[in-house]
């Protein structure tokens, strides 16, 4: 594990969630509101199509604040997000992070959510033991 | 119309969830997680775990359904339609494994009005069968147009 200082980036990630994937999350967390899953009625309720659901979107920034730590799932010690953009299936989403600060073994990372333009989760900030 | 407070400071008795194997491999399948730790019992153990062990974010399987019967309380009276999910905070402590039985408890920290727009903060702590807690959520949801 590479030192980390103030200021350093950490590693991106960056995934492309498929048509599906809304489905498959709602099943595995059990929230099958239908403004994720079903893309007429989220059009009827006014919006673009079926969006991704935001703890999905928080999922994928604890999985790359785990990642510093090797995945390790005891790593993470804390995520605080907030909810801002809606986040679409079949956009590349990217988290990026930025060492805040470090104590001893532990490593507070400003992370950011981003698809296209749009922050869908930002001002996260992550406690990780590496 | 003032925004109503009634159930600051209100808690709600814990409801139970059995974790089980199969719904950690399919939330870690789910999110793209390959560490075996998710997936294989043995790669578990290895690692120090009692069985298959949880993501972190896992939280939101386990803790979540204890806030829909303080969503739908009378004293809490939630405009569902104009709401969305704010902000999130989950604080870690023992890991959650296959075979626990997790019970979370909530309990309403703050109601208030800013800039027309209600924000409700609710907290749930989720414990152990041993009665060790495994994770504080605190949900922010902000009703618009209150």
């Amino acid at each position: 594990m590479a030192e980390l200082n103030v200021g350093d980036q950490v590693p991106e990630l960056s995934v492309t969630p498929d048509k599906y994937l809304p489905h498959r999350y709602a099943g595995a967390s059990g929230d099958f509101n239908p403004i994720h899953i079903d893309d007429e009625f989220a059009k009827a309720v006014g919006l673009p199509r079926n969006i991704l659901h935001g703890l999905y979107s928080m999922g994928l920034v604890a999985k790359a604040n785990a990642a510093l730590a090797g995945g390790d799932p005891r790593a993470l010690k804390r995520l605080a997000v907030q909810f801002r953009g809606m986040g679409m299936p079949e956009q590349e989403i990217v988290v990026s992070g930025t060492v805040k600060a470090v104590d001893g073994d532990t490593v507070v990372v400003d992370t950011v959510a981003r698809q296209g333009g749009t922050e869908i989760i930002k001002n996260a900030e992550a406690e990780v033991q590496l | 119309m003032p925004i109503k407070t009634d159930a600051i400071g209100k808690e709600w008795p814990g409801t139970t969830y059995q974790v089980g194997r199969e719904k950690i491999r399919e939330y870690a399948a789910a999110l793209g997680i390959d560490n075996p730790v998710h997936f294989d019992v043995e790669a578990a153990r290895a690692a120090g775990f009692r069985d298959v062990v949880a993501p972190p974010m896992f939280a939101v399987v386990y803790s979540g359904p204890a806030l829909g019967p303080v969503l739908f309380d009378p004293d809490v009276e939630m405009n569902f339609a104009a709401m969305v999910h704010g902000g999130q905070v989950f604080e870690w402590s023992e890991p959650v494994c296959s075979g626990d039985e997790i019970t979370t408890s909530s309990k309403c920290l703050s109601i208030e009005e800013k800039d027309g727009k209600g924000f409700y903060v609710f907290e749930t702590v989720s414990v152990n069968q041993d009665g060790a807690e495994v994770v504080r959520g605190t949900w922010t949801n902000i009703v618009r147009g209150v």
